[in-house]
């Protein structure tokens, strides 16, 4: 019984990160039809702010320790960033030990401007053509996004770790009357978690409830129909590109105390969020979060010890398997409408 | 039917600057040349290296570059000479190998045995190079290994850790500095039952791939033999990046030790994981709960932060090794990039002396002649003691290195601590155990 | 000609006259000049042209006639390439039994993957076929190992059997106890005959040819199909699927035909890939790898016959090219120039190069489409269009247009 909760759990936990990148995806690519495979990218760069912000709160200057000596046998030179020089030692290790939660705040400007520049200088010309140009162009941009990542950062991955504050592990068993650490998770993920379920929320909330989201929405069943009365959809369209352009790059900030960001982290997400839009069936914003925490659940339940030892090799194939199962029981997914890319 | 095998640019190269203006054709026929693959010219000999310049494990490929770029440098006199100096033999004298300024060609293996023979095929086919060096996977080492046989060159092996390489896909023209999971299990179990006791019940983790398995049965086998018990093995797979739902388990498995059978990313990630599930701080069976990490590199120390303080693993070498091979490496590596070595650079550094010293011993190019200067030579100097080059499957034996992250590092490269230099002879192991065949050398064409 | 019309003929004896010159063509460059670097005619790199123009024209016919998009097509290579191995390891090393199997074995699979994912289209077929082929690919690196090598991969071994009699390629170990190499009746696919001119020096290598004769043949397969009612009615189901359906015509067996052709084509790619260099690994199955030849097709020109090759020629090329040039070659290239010159061409290309080859490689794809849209076999239509005043009624090559 600890064990399922456990990978329940595990399963929210996984599947919010899931849900939160096809969320991003599907509303560049289930609604505005474009096939997107420089998501990933976004999704990395995000990561990439965050690891830019603590760079940036730890920019120091050089100290001559002469007690002390570097690997050549010179004096060391130690680094003191100076945030320590303005704030004192103690509240200026407090801002860095932060960078992970403040770079919410810095990347949201940086991701939604990445997105309008990347849907006003490239994408807007590519609605009209055919999925496999969109194909070539955005993972030639991907390509390029992630070797320019790559040439100032560097291919190894780089810690990020979360708040002092965050680290260790809620022992959630105790709480609900099971033994001592039988079902323990860690607050980050916690906080993970509760930060999905906000944004997810929030996009939700956005679309559904206000002016903007109204006309986009209807911009996304008959787009021409909507400019027909005299409303300009395209820059509705582009604010939309910004803001799934955030919704990716914050997913990416939040994750990297979880997976330490490397250059390559988006394309490992690439194939998943692909998988995860369309199992939840194109077009289908609510599909999307659906199908990331149905497939996230099945993945943690399919690496526990005891399901491996009867079907080897379960916990490397289960999220394919069941998109193949889903797909073929539910022609268009789990919540898809019909005619969304279908042909 | 007449056999010509790949192709001797090297040779023409330095003909054709003389032989250059008619335009008849010139048939090369094999007997017009010393009889192997690439034989070089009077000037100049061609090496490849062959390293992952894009994916994960760009930034090791990248380090490997330096070593062989310092070594050739080095060979052919330039510098402060490095490990030359410290090396036992004396037969290389800064001049280059055998008279021959040592050129080299670079390619990326993308840590893809396919894209890894295609670099090596076309530096020898297009670029001529006697000899292959590099790589930072096993994969990678052995389906390169296989090349270089059938194509009669030698290879050199980089960073390759598997059994395999040196046991099961063995090869005549294959060599290997690099230590190896069995060699990482004999060292580090001691060390482990001194540190954390003889009654301990582990809990592996192991990518999904040869390596990993390797490993895990290494280590296994040497803990059980002083009285750990395995409780469970759980095999993750190798693209895994989030390891939750295998390390949330743990803690209430019966276990108290956690080894992670992973290397690079994988290895990052999991332990990240671990760390962050409060595994560091837990309890369990009354004893303080604690995770080891079979092999380990100063890049993967770099990636996971923090997290690798106080984690026992082992590793092939160290920059903070104080003996004089390893400091003269050190100090020339360091001058010319501003940081040190990684264990990666180290063996890559050393092959290429190997490699240049057994042709200057041999006194030939000639593979069959150069795999037999390496056999059973017996060297020191270059940094992990008295090395033997055992000749029945072509794996070095010399000290292996037990480390500990550290707890409070000094710098960004400070960040494992030598515990223990466990003597070559306690890692030492019968050739035959792990089957395969080395088969004859193959000089090529 | 050959059941072709002259155009079509004239672009196979084109083709088939690229496929034969390579050596010479693909080495402009004299022996040791600094530009020989740019120089792909070795037989590496040769031999992968023409297979994965193999894999790419297979590829084509799927995606180029219906427009179906599969992101699976790596299984097939994988697969193709397994089981010539097998061949290898198991009946001789001779290299046709391999190539045989090998596109059987993937027209099996392609029938099994096609018969299921054929049941849905569009987005949903793609992610079908990813689906399986990721399966196929994880599992290959990891449960199946004792199949296919796991991560290593699979190659022959001196333990190996080759049943059958030495004459026809079997035999474990050669006389002078080595694995012995592909071959085709004795002669080796490695084996090459240099011909030196001057300072140019050409390898014509057997493994080269028969996998060059091998892609002509594919190739003019692919166009009697293209120019078969068989291609007519595929065009029909991409341009509307619906209306075929509703004139009474199952379109399934057709499509499924046309994917099983397909899967042949690639495993006959990976059959010659084992048979090339034998080795195989399980990434060989990877969504990248099924990612890389639809990147190939739409690059050269989606549904264009010759488009694929192009593409597929220009990505290994940047691949194995690019990849290996480093700091030291720059600094030959540009050490005609003052030092600060050199030091300052260098500092601009160097990020381009080497370690930096997939930025020229994305650069490229961005370039292509956004200044080539169709691809370059269109694109080229339109440079040469924008050069000559004849009006032409049909493009050359009479390729459907690329498609939606």
């Amino acid at each position: 019984m600890d064990q399922i909760i456990l990978q329940i759990l595990n399963g929210l936990d996984k599947g919010s990160a899931y849900a939160l990148i096809a969320l991003g995806l599907t509303l560049i690519f289930g609604t505005l039809g474009v096939v997107n495979f420089a998501h990933g990218a976004l999704f990395m760069l995000g990561a990439f702010c965050t690891v830019t912000l603590s760079r940036m709160l730890s920019l120091s200057h050089e100290v001559v320790d002469e007690t002390r000596t570097d690997f050549l046998g010179n004096p060391l030179k130690v680094d003191v960033p100076y945030l320590y020089d303005i704030f004192g030692e103690t509240t200026g290790a407090a801002i860095i030990d932060w960078a992970v939660p403040l770079s919410i705040l810095f990347s949201i400007p940086i991701m939604i401007l990445i997105g309008i520049a990347m849907e006003r200088g490239l994408i807007k010309h590519f609605y009209k053509r055919p999925h496999a140009d969109q194909i070539l162009v955005t993972f030639g941009l991907a390509i390029v996004l992630q070797e320019i990542i790559k040439y100032y950062f560097g291919a190894n991955q780089i810690p990020t770790p979360a708040p002092e504050a965050f680290v260790g592990s809620f022992d959630f068993g105790a709480a609900i009357g099971f033994d001592p650490n039988a079902i323990i998770y860690p607050y980050w993920r916690i906080v993970y978690f509760f930060f999905a379920m906000t944004l997810i929320a929030g996009v939700f909330a956005f679309l559904q409830f206000t002016t903007f989201g109204m006309v986009v929405r209807a911009g996304m069943a008959d787009r021409e129909t909507v400019q027909l009365l005299g409303i300009n959809i395209d820059r509705r369209f582009t604010i939309m590109f910004g803001i799934a352009a955030a919704v990716a790059g914050l997913a990416g900030v939040m994750y990297t105390p979880i997976v330490s960001p490397n250059y390559h982290m988006g394309m490992d997400f690439l194939v998943i969020s692909f998988v995860v839009v369309v199992v939840g069936g194109m077009g289908s914003l609510p599909g999307a979060v659906l199908a990331g925490f149905v497939l996230g659940i099945l993945e943690s339940f399919a690496s526990m010890r005891e399901i491996i030892e009867l079907l080897p090799g379960i916990n490397q194939v289960v999220i394919y398997l069941a998109a193949i199962l889903i797909l073929l029981t539910r022609p268009r997914g789990l919540l898809g409408r019909k005619g969304v890319m279908e042909d | 039917m007449s056999k010509l095998n790949l192709t001797r640019r090297g040779a023409l190269k330095a003909g054709a600057a003389a032989g250059a203006g008619l335009a008849l054709p010139t048939y090369l026929s094999a007997a017009g040349h010393a009889g192997f693959t690439n034989a070089p010219g009077d000037s100049s000999v061609t090496l490849g290296f062959n390293v992952p310049q894009t994916g994960p494990y760009a930034d090791e490929g990248a380090d490997e570059l330096r070593a062989f770029e310092l070594a050739v440098e080095h060979l052919n006199g330039g510098g402060d000479g490095g490990m030359l100096n410290t090396f036992s033999s004396k037969a290389l004298d800064g001049t280059g190998i055998l008279g021959r300024k040592v050129e080299y060609v670079t390619g990326d293996t993308q840590t893809k045995p396919d894209a890894a023979r295609a670099s090596a095929r076309s530096m020898i086919e297009k670029d001529g190079a006697i000899m292959i060096s590099g790589g930072s996977s096993s994969g990678v080492a052995v389906a390169v290994q296989a090349l270089c046989q059938e194509a009669g060159v030698i290879f050199m092996a980089g960073l390759t850790h598997s059994n395999d390489t040196t046991g099961k896909d063995k090869k005549a023209n294959g060599f290997r500095h690099f230590f190896n999971s069995y060699m990482s299990g004999a060292a580090l179990a001691p060390i482990l039952a001194n540190n954390y006791g003889t009654d301990r019940k582990a809990y592996h983790l192991t990518a999904d791939y040869n390596w990993g398995y390797t490993t895990e049965e290494a280590v296994r086998t040497s803990t059980e033999a002083m009285g750990w018990e395995t409780v469970a093995a759980v095999k993750t797979p190798l693209a895994q990046t989030d390891f939750s739902s295998y390390i949330a388990p743990v803690l209430n498995s019966g276990a108290d030790v956690l080894v992670l059978n992973h290397y690079g990313g994988n290895m990052v990630n999991s332990l990240t994981n671990a760390v962050q599930f409060g595994l560091r701080a837990a309890e369990a069976n009354g004893k303080n709960f604690e995770i080891v990490v079979p092999l380990y590199s100063r890049l993967m120390a770099k990636g996971a932060g923090e997290n690798v303080a106080g984690i026992f693993g082992s590793t092939n070498w160290h920059w903070s090794l104080p003996d004089e091979g390893s400091q003269t490496f050190t100090r020339s590596f360091g001058t010319k990039y501003g940081f040190p070595p990684s264990q990666a650079a180290h063996t890559c550094y050393v092959q290429t002396l190997l490699y240049a010293d057994a042709v200057s011993r041999a006194g030939s190019f000639n593979p069959c002649a150069v795999a037999e200067a390496l056999e059973g030579f017996e060297f020191d100097g270059l940094g992990n003691g008295p090395t033997l080059y055992r000749a029945e499957d072509h794996q070095c034996f010399k000290d292996v290195l037990v480390v500990k992250g550290k707890e409070n590092p000094d710098n960004e490269f400070d960040l494992l601590e030598i515990v223990e230099v466990t003597p070559a002879a306690q890692v030492t192991y019968d050739a035959s155990i792990f089957g395969g065949d080395l088969g004859s050398c193959n000089p090529g064409a | 000609m050959l059941g072709l019309d002259k155009k079509d003929f004239t672009l196979l004896l084109i083709v088939s006259a690229l496929v034969l010159l390579a050596p010479l063509l693909l080495n402009p460059f004299p022996e040791g000049s600094a530009m020989a670097q740019f120089n792909a005619g070795y037989p590496d790199l040769m031999q992968r042209f023409v297979i994965f123009g193999i894999f790419a024209i297979g590829f084509n016919i799927l995606f180029g006639l219906t427009g179906y998009l599969s992101f699976g097509h790596a299984a097939f290579l994988g697969a193709g390439s397994y089981a010539g191995m097998w061949m290898l390891k198991l009946l001789s090393m001779n290299v046709i039994p391999a190539i045989i199997f090998s596109t059987l074995i993937a027209g099996a699979i392609s029938f099994l993957i096609g018969w299921i994912s054929l049941r849905r289209s569009g987005i949903y077929f793609s992610i079908l076929t990813l689906a399986f082929a990721q399966m196929a690919f994880v599992l290959a690196a990891s449960v199946l190992t004792p199949i296919t090598g796991g991560e290593t991969g699979l190659q022959p071994a001196l333990s190996d059997p080759r049943i059958l009699p030495e004459f026809l390629g079997g035999g474990s170990v050669t006389a002078d106890g080595n694995i012995p190499k592909p071959s085709l009746f004795g002669i080796e696919m490695t084996a090459s005959s240099e011909v030196a001119v001057g300072n140019w020096l050409w390898t014509l290598n057997w493994g080269y040819y028969l996998s060059g004769f091998m892609m002509l043949v594919a190739f003019y397969i692919a166009i009697r199909i293209f120019r078969s009612p068989f291609g007519l009615m595929l065009k029909a189901v991409k341009s509307n699927q619906q209306r075929m359906s509703y004139t009474g015509l199952n379109t399934r067996p057709y499509m499924l035909a046309c994917f099983v052709i397909s899967g042949m084509y690639a495993g006959l790619a990976g059959g010659l890939m084992a048979a090339m260099d034998p080795q195989v690994g399980a990434e060989r199955m990877q969504w990248t790898a099924s990612g890389e030849v639809v990147l190939m097709t739409i690059l050269g020109g989606v549904g264009t016959l010759i488009g694929p090759v192009l593409g597929a020629g220009l990505i290994k090329y940047f691949e194995n090219i690019f990849s290996k040039i480093n700091k030291a070659t720059l600094e030959v290239w540009f050490g005609v120039f003052p030092d600060w010159m050199t030091d300052l061409m260098v500092t601009i290309v160097y990020p381009f190069i080497g370690k930096g080859w997939h930025l020229t490689l994305g650069l490229m794809f961005m370039a292509v489409v956004i200044f080539l849209p169709g691809g370059l076999v269109e694109g080229g239509q339109k440079i040469a269009k924008l050069f000559s005043r004849k009006k032409e009624p049909e493009t050359p090559g009479g390729e459907a247009k690329p498609a939606e």
